[in-house]
């Protein structure tokens, strides 16, 4: 049965507006991302009371680890606004653009984890394993792998997403709001790592 | 999303929030601190939930029911510095 008919059939006569004035799985996107908020935000205040609380923290990352996740940064957040490109093109009716500039977006989401692994691959190759920290606190690799991990995951499901949503798109099975719902997760998947580079990288800088 | 915003607003965001991320690497190297380095992460998060998620263009309604839980949790998080700050000096619980 039909909204339409069931608001008839109540009595109403005239569908009801919207609450939020968006669609329901725009919605539930905004739901999803609030929850992925909290979840984050409770890894990173673990990971905040561990390093408050040991006191031989490894202040491990070198120059040439900021550099790459400065590079990392810049690939992310230019990501995010071909994303916004790719959204504002689908919403236009240019299909093309709207794919090429997904598309575009999956490619760097993919170089950056690309770079991330390579950095995983590093630390590892020095000792670093989740259970075991040759710099100081063993708990600095449980909490580093955990975080970066789970915002590495995010970031290649999202490319995941995003291809399945572009190719669904072209195909006419997905329309501009499915782009611009699944760019909101894109941007999230961004502004988290604006949070993980000062809290995980940032302030343990060696001097 | 709303016709409202372009691609030249996109793109100030754009600059402003690499341009924050690399005050955040400079302050790494100079005067490192917390709270400084997450104030800048709140503002670069506020203009990627304003401006590139359009939050700013949903209605208020959408915006009172997502912020202020978001925020209430995760406000609420920070009573575990007590005791982190407790383990530090390896005090015992209060009796």
């Amino acid at each position: 049965m039909s909204e339409a008919n069931l608001s008839m059939e109540h009595g109403a006569g005239v569908m009801e507006e919207r609450p939020f004035a968006i669609p329901s799985k725009k919605l539930v996107m905004w739901l999803f991302i609030i929850s992925d908020a909290c979840t984050f935000g409770a890894m990173l205040f673990a990971y905040g009371y561990v390093r408050n609380a040991a006191p031989d923290w490894p202040h491990h990352f070198e120059t040439a680890s900021i550099i790459n996740v400065a590079i990392m940064t810049f690939i992310l957040v230019t990501s995010s606004l071909t994303m916004l490109i790719g959204t504002r093109a689908a919403h236009a009716g240019d299909k093309a653009r709207a794919i090429r500039f997904t598309f575009i977006t999956v490619a760097l989401g993919l170089v950056f984890a690309a770079l991330h692994l390579r950095e995983w691959a590093s630390m590892i190759h020095e000792g670093a394993t989740l259970f075991q920290n040759p710099w100081g606190a063993p708990l600095f690799g449980a909490s580093f792998f955990g975080i970066t991990g789970l915002h590495l995951a995010h970031v290649i499901s999202g490319a995941i997403a995003l291809t399945v949503v572009a190719l669904g798109y072209k195909r006419g099975r997905y329309n501009a709001d499915d782009i611009e719902i699944w760019s909101l997760y894109w941007h999230f998947v961004d502004l988290v790592w604006m949070f993980v580079v000062p809290m995980v990288y940032l302030l343990n800088v060696a001097q | 999303m709303s016709a409202e915003g372009s691609l030249k607003t996109d793109l100030t965001v754009y600059v402003g929030i690499l341009v924050l991320a690399g005050v955040q690497i400079f302050m790494a190297y100079h005067s490192p601190g917390v709270v400084r380095m997450l104030v800048i992460a709140a503002i670069q998060a506020f203009l990627a939930v304003m401006f590139f998620m359009h939050l700013r263009d949903e209605k208020s309604t959408l915006k009172l029911a997502l912020i202020p839980a978001t925020l209430f949790v995760l406000v609420m998080m920070n009573m575990v510095w007590a005791d982190s700050f407790r383990l530090i000096q390896f005090r015992a619980f209060p009796k």
